[in-house]
């Protein structure tokens, strides 16, 4: 150390920046009255095709709209808008994760107020976004059972931040030899109490409970009336 | 603000980066400011980190000897400290230090908790300077 060198105190989040954002989001959500839930999961865990179906069997009754994380393309928005869904990309280019200010900038234009939900399917990735608050009131995360049972002891961070686990793929779970205990047991190492919905978007296995759980979060705890459309 | 693009460098081929070096570049944005304000230089930068803030210390401390190149916090070092996990166990009504991320149980009475207390920590809690 120089001979002049002194330490000085100073306490300084590093995350602030996207704390402020994420919190002023949060704010203006609530305001709008629209829930919003963010989807994190690996490559390949099948986000994109469970949020089509979600956002397929919400829109008869709902008004729902998509924000989705892409590296580099365009395709997942693509196959959302199948559902008819208003849905907007989010190309991060060398970003492996969303942060507060990237929501915030796709959301321009957007009008919040007439909206029931609104999701947010984060990059394909376990280890990055599990840092950043997006301001949203769910957060998910996803593991398919093709991917084994030890993937939150593999990626604790985003397990323990998540609000609930959905396992997905699970009509193939005899052909992955996946065990469902061990799962459980793993995922509850990391954050004990999580509730765990095991679906298939495919087969239309346990879409009805996810359907069921989004409900009773967004009429709990944040008292927001899910109204649905006139 | 600045535009989130702005506080992050390219990676090499344009391939996403860790986002440690996001991280990096934050941490050595708020050591700028605080050497701008004092007009002192910046040797070294302390840093709390908690396993439950899902950023890797040897990632981190890469990124930042990448993300200090060139700017006025060259030479300088992050000194990081590793906060342990803190658990609050409502059965022994009790704060606990967790070895494990991976088990977080009371290492006592062995009951899951879910009452984090300490451990998510990415804080810049002091600067080295030089006036």
């Amino acid at each position: 150390m120089n001979r002049d060198a002194r330490i000085i105190a100073v306490r300084q989040n590093v995350l602030k920046r996207n704390d402020l954002v994420a919190r002023e989001l949060r704010q203006e959500f609530r305001t709008a009255g629209v829930f919003v839930v963010s989807l994190v999961s690996s490559p390949g865990t099948g986000k994109t095709v469970f949020l089509e179906k979600t956002l397929t069997l919400l829109q008869p009754e709902y008004r729902v709209a998509a924000l989705v994380g892409d590296l580099a393309t365009q395709n997942d928005a693509e196959r959302l808008a199948r559902s008819r869904a208003p849905v907007r990309q989010i190309v991060t280019g060398t970003f492996c994760h969303l942060e507060a200010e990237m929501v915030r900038k796709s959301l321009e234009g957007w009008s919040l107020a007439g909206l029931n939900f609104l999701f947010i399917e984060n990059v394909g990735n376990l280890v990055c976004p599990a840092s950043y608050d997006l301001g949203e009131d769910l957060r998910v995360v996803m593991m398919s059972v093709t991917e084994g049972e030890d993937k939150p002891l593999k990626y604790p961070p985003i397990f323990h931040g998540a609000d609930l686990a959905i396992i997905t793929k699970f009509d193939l779970r005899e052909a992955a030899e996946f065990d469902l205990r061990t799962a459980t047991h793993n995922i509850h190492a990391v954050r004990p109490e999580m509730p765990i919905i095991e679906v298939s978007a495919k087969k239309d296995i346990g879409m009805q409970d996810w359907l069921r759980f989004l409900f009773s979060a967004a009429g709990s705890g944040e008292q927001k009336a899910v109204g649905r459309k006139q | 603000m600045a535009a989130v693009s702005d506080s992050v460098r390219q990676g090499p081929l344009g391939l996403p980066e860790m986002h440690e070096l996001s991280i990096a570049n934050s941490i050595i944005e708020i050591a700028e400011e605080e050497a701008y304000r004092r007009k002192v230089r910046v040797s070294g930068v302390h840093l709390k980190l908690g396993p439950l803030s899902g950023v890797v210390k040897e990632a981190l401390l890469s990124a930042y000897e990448i993300a200090i190149a060139g700017t006025s916090m060259e030479g300088s070092r992050l000194i990081v400290e590793d906060v342990p996990i803190s658990v609050y166990c409502p059965k022994c009504c009790q704060s606990r230090s967790v070895k494990s991320m991976q088990l977080l149980c009371c290492p006592v009475c062995q009951t899951p908790v879910s009452d984090i207390r300490e451990g998510a920590q990415l804080e810049v809690t002091a600067l080295e300077i030089e006036s």
